[in-house]
C-alpha cells in the first residue's frame, strides 16, 4: 500500500527539482495531448519550446519574449514578498489596470506638450495607482481584519468598470470617432515607452523587471525585512515573539506588490498596447500567480519562470497558426504545467513510502 | 565563369524557384478576438474562412489564430503570419486597428483586411456591414409580436455600431407599435455566456418579452427559452437551434462573399486599399429564417421591409427623426448620411436612458 510520510524537513532537493520535473511532465502528457488531436507531438512541442528561441524568426520572437515576460516577472516579484508571508495579494489584475490608468492620465494630461519628465511622471503615476489599489485592502485587513483574497480580488472587477470608464469617457481619444480608447501613447513621443535599442524589445518595463528581481533578492537574503517576511511566513509564532508586526508587514507587502503591479500596467500601456482601451487587460494579474509558485516564489526562479510562461504563450500562438491547434488546447497546456508543479510540490514535504501499515 | 557568379546565378535561381512555388498558394491568416466555436461573431468568420479554402481548394492555404487578446499579442500573432508568408491577413476585431496599422508598416508587400475599424493605408483595408438594416426588421417582427410592450436589449459596448443598432430596432419598433418602450442593459462584453445569461433574466423579470442582444453567445437563448413565452433573435450567427421559438429570426454575418473577392484580387494583383460597408444588399448581412412563431402579416411586411432595404428603395435612417434630445436630426424624407452613422453616438428620441459615458 502507497503511504505519504511527512518529512520532518522539506526536502531541498526536491524543490528545486520539481519545477523542472513539471515542465518535463507536462511535455509528457502535452504531447499525448496534441497527439490525440492528431497532431504530431514532438513538432508541437518543438514549435512551442524551440522555435521563438532558435527557429527561424527568432531574430522576431526573442524580443517578443522580453516584452511578454517582463510584466509576469514585475507583477510576481511583487506576489512572491507576500506569498512568502502568508499574506494573498489575488487582484494584481486590478492593481495593474489601476495603474495604466493613472500612468496614462498623467501623460495624456500633458498632451501635446512635449518635456523630458512627463514619462518619469507618469511612472510615478503608475506605481501610486496600483499602490493605492493594493491599499485598499490592506487597510481593511490592518484595520477590520477582511479577508485580503476576497477584497484584492472583488477590487479587479471594480477596476475593470473604471477601464471601461475611462475608455468611453475621460480618457476616450477625442478624434476617435466616437469610438471606445485612448489617445495613442505611441504617437506621443513623450510618453512613449519605446525599446531602448530599436527592435530589441528592451523598454523600461524590462529593465524595471530585471532591477526588481535584484532588488527582491537583496531584500530577501540581506534585510531585515526579508528575515521578516520569510519568518512570518515559516513560523509565525515566532515571529510575533521576534518583535514582528504584522500590520506594518502587511501594508508593506501588499504596497509593494500593488506598485510593481501597477508599474507593470503602466509601462505596458506607454509601450506595447499604446493605448487605454476597454479591453486593455489581459490576465497578467493571474497569470503572474502561476508565476509566482512556478519560480518557487525565489527571484531569480520567477524570473525563469516568468521567460517560460512567456515562451509556452508565444509558442502557443504559432503553434496555432502553423499547426492548426486550438487554443483551447494550449490553455490546457498551460494548466498543466501549474497542475504538475503544484502535484508534485507534495513529494517536497511529504515522502511516498510503499511499507505496509502496521495493525495498531 | 566566376565560381562566385555561378554560385550568384544558382543562388538566384533556386530563389527563383523558392518564389514561384510560394506563388502558387495564396497563404491567408486570419486573426479571431473569440474562440471559433463562440457560435457567434468568430464563428461566422470561421465560415468566412472555410469557404475560402473550399472555393480556391489548393491555390490557397488559410491558418488562424484564435482568441487574440487585443493590443501588443495581436501585433505578434499578426507579425507572425507574415513573417510566414502570408499575402492577406483579415483582423476581425475593432480593438486589432491600431496593430493592424503598425504591422502592415512594416510589411508592405502583405495585404491587410481590418473589421469594423476606420484607419486605412495603402496596403490596410477596412470592411464591415450595415447591421443596422437588419435590425430594422428585428425591430419590426419585434415591435408586432411584443405584448407587454417591452422590449429588452442587452449591449455590449455602447459604441456606434451598437448604438446604431439600437436606434434602427427602435425606429422600427416604434413604427409598427406606438407604446413599445426599450429597457437597455449594458454587459460590457462581446462574449460572455453568464453575463449574458444575468442581462437576458433581468430584462425577462422587468416585463420584457422580446429579447434582443448585441453579444455573441447563445446564453440569452437559453435563458429566454427557460422563461417560456419570450422571443429572441440569433445574433451573428442564425442559432437556429433555438428557433422556432424562443428564436424566430437572425442577423447573419456574412463574410464568405466578400472573403473570397478579396482573396481573388490578391491572387489576380489587382487588390487595392478600400472601405467597403455593405449590408442586405450585397448578402453581407442576412436575414435568418423567420419562424412559423411568427404571424404571417407580420413575417410579410418583415420581408417587404428586407426587400426595400436590399433594393436599395428605402434607407433604415429614413426622417422624420429626432435626437433624444427633441432636437431634429432627420428632416422629412432626409436620409442619414454614412458619416453620421459611422459615429453614431445619440439615442434617438423616445428611447429612454442616457449612453453610458
Amino acid at each position: 500500500m502507497i503511504r505519504l510520510e511527512k518529512r520532518p524537513q522539506p526536502s531541498r532537493a526536491w524543490s528545486l527539482a520539481t519545477p523542472l520535473v513539471a515542465v518535463l511532465a507536462t511535455m509528457l502528457f502535452g504531447g499525448l495531448l496534441f497527439a490525440a488531436l492528431g497532431k504530431d507531438p514532438v513538432e508541437a512541442i518543438r514549435t512551442i519550446f524551440w522555435d521563438p528561441l532558435f527557429g527561424e524568426f527568432a531574430f522576431y520572437y526573442r524580443p517578443q519574449l522580453l516584452i511578454k515576460g517582463a510584466p509576469l516577472v514585475l507583477i510576481a516579484i511583487g506576489l512572491s514578498l507576500g506569498f512568502k508571508a502568508g499574506i494573498w495579494n489575488i487582484g494584481a489584475e486590478g492593481q495593474y489596470i489601476m495603474g495604466a490608468i493613472v500612468g496614462a492620465s498623467v501623460g495624456l494630461a500633458f498632451y501635446p506638450y512635449e518635456a523630458w519628465y512627463i514619462f518619469p511622471l507618469m511612472v510615478i503615476g503608475g506605481a501610486l495607482g496600483g499602490w493605492i489599489w493594493a491599499m485598499i485592502p490592506a487597510v481593511l485587513k490592518v484595520r477590520f481584519g477582511t479577508n485580503e483574497i476576497l477584497v484584492s480580488l472583488m477590487l479587479v472587477y471594480v477596476a475593470e468598470q473604471l477601464l471601461a470608464s475611462a475608455s468611453l469617457r475621460f480618457l476616450k481619444n477625442p478624434e476617435g470617432f466616437g469610438f471606445p480608447g485612448s489617445r495613442n501613447l505611441q504617437s506621443y513621443e513623450s510618453a512613449f515607452n519605446a525599446d531602448l535599442i530599436e527592435g530589441s524589445g528592451m523598454h523600461w518595463g524590462v529593465v524595471a523587471a530585471f532591477i526588481a528581481v535584484i532588488f527582491a533578492y537583496v531584500l530577501l537574503n540581506r534585510h531585515m525585512v526579508g528575515f521578516h517576511i520569510r519568518l512570518t511566513g515559516e513560523a509565525p509564532r515566532a515571529a510575533k515573539f521576534a518583535g514582528v508586526n504584522p500590520a506594518r508587514l502587511i501594508l508593506l507587502c501588499l504596497g509593494i506588490s500593488g506598485a510593481l503591479a501597477g508599474l507593470a500596467g503602466l509601462f505596458e500601456v506607454s509601450g506595447p498596447a499604446g493605448q487605454i482601451s476597454i479591453d486593455f487587460n489581459v490576465g497578467y494579474g493571474f497569470t503572474a500567480i502561476i508565476v509566482a509558485f512556478l519560480g518557487r516564489l525565489h527571484p531569480v526562479g520567477i524570473l525563469l519562470a516568468g521567460g517560460l510562461m512567456a515562451l509556452t504563450y508565444i509558442g502557443g500562438d504559432i503553434a496555432q497558426s502553423n499547426l492548426g491547434l486550438p487554443s483551447a488546447a494550449i490553455q490546457l497546456f498551460q494548466g498543466m504545467l501549474l497542475f504538475f508543479l503544484l502535484a508534485l510540490d507534495l513529494l517536497t514535504n511529504f515522502r511516498v513510502s510503499l511499507r505496509k501499515v502496521e495493525v495498531a | 565563369m566566376k565560381l562566385t557568379t555561378l554560385l550568384t546565378s544558382a543562388a538566384m535561381a533556386l530563389g527563383l524557384a523558392t518564389v514561384a512555388v510560394a506563388a502558387e498558394k495564396t497563404k491567408v491568416g486570419f486573426v479571431y478576438v473569440g474562440p471559433v466555436g463562440d457560435g457567434g461573431w468568430t464563428y461566422e468568420h470561421n465560415q468566412g474562412r472555410l469557404a475560402v479554402e473550399e472555393a480556391f481548394g489548393d491555390k490557397v492555404e488559410t491558418v488562424y489564430v484564435e482568441n487574440v487578446a487585443e493590443g501588443p499579442d495581436a501585433e505578434r500573432v499578426m507579425t507572425q503570419m507574415a513573417l510566414e508568408g502570408a499575402d492577406l491577413i483579415f483582423t476581425t476585431s475593432f480593438g486589432y486597428m491600431d496593430p493592424t496599422i503598425n504591422v502592415a508598416k512594416k510589411f508592405p508587400n502583405v495585404k491587410f483586411e481590418h473589421a469594423t475599424g476606420y484607419k486605412r493605408a495603402d496596403n490596410v483595408s477596412t470592411y464591415s456591414a450595415r447591421f443596422y438594416e437588419g435590425r430594422a426588421v428585428q425591430g419590426t417582427i419585434a415591435g408586432s409580436m411584443t405584448e407587454s410592450n417591452i422590449i429588452g436589449y442587452i449591449g455590449s459596448y455602447p459604441i456606434p455600431e451598437v448604438i446604431r443598432g439600437i436606434n434602427s430596432a427602435y425606429i422600427h419598433a416604434k413604427k409598427v407599435n406606438p407604446d413599445v418602450q426599450f429597457k437597455i442593459v449594458w454587459a460590457f462584453t462581446w462574449f460572455d455566456p453568464a453575463k449574458e445569461a444575468d442581462a437576458a433574466k433581468v430584462l425577462i423579470e422587468q416585463g420584457a418579452d422580446v429579447i434582443l442582444q448585441h453579444t455573441d453567445s447563445t446564453a440569452p437563448q437559453a435563458a429566454a427559452q427557460a422563461a417560456g413565452n419570450v422571443i429572441t433573435f440569433g445574433q451573428a450567427s442564425d442559432m437556429s437551434e433555438y428557433g422556432p421559438k424562443p428564436r424566430v429570426s437572425s442577423i447573419i454575418d456574412n463574410w464568405a462573399p466578400y472573403y473570397l473577392a478579396r482573396t481573388q484580387a490578391v491572387m489576380d494583383g489587382t487588390w487595392t486599399s478600400v472601405d467597403t460597408w455593405d449590408g442586405i444588399g450585397a448578402g453581407m448581412v442576412g436575414i435568418g429564417e423567420i419562424s412559423d412563431a411568427v404571424p404571417a402579416d407580420v413575417k410579410t411586411a418583415a420581408l417587404a421591409l428586407q426587400a426595400s432595404l436590399a433594393d436599395g428603395s428605402y434607407h433604415a435612417f429614413t426622417g422624420p427623426v429626432n435626437k433624444q434630445d427633441g432636437s431634429v436630426w432627420l428632416a422629412d424624407g432626409e436620409t442619414a448620411d454614412d458619416g453620421t452613422l459611422a459615429g453614431m453616438n445619440f439615442f434617438v428620441e423616445g428611447i429612454e436612458g442616457d449612453i453610458p459615458q
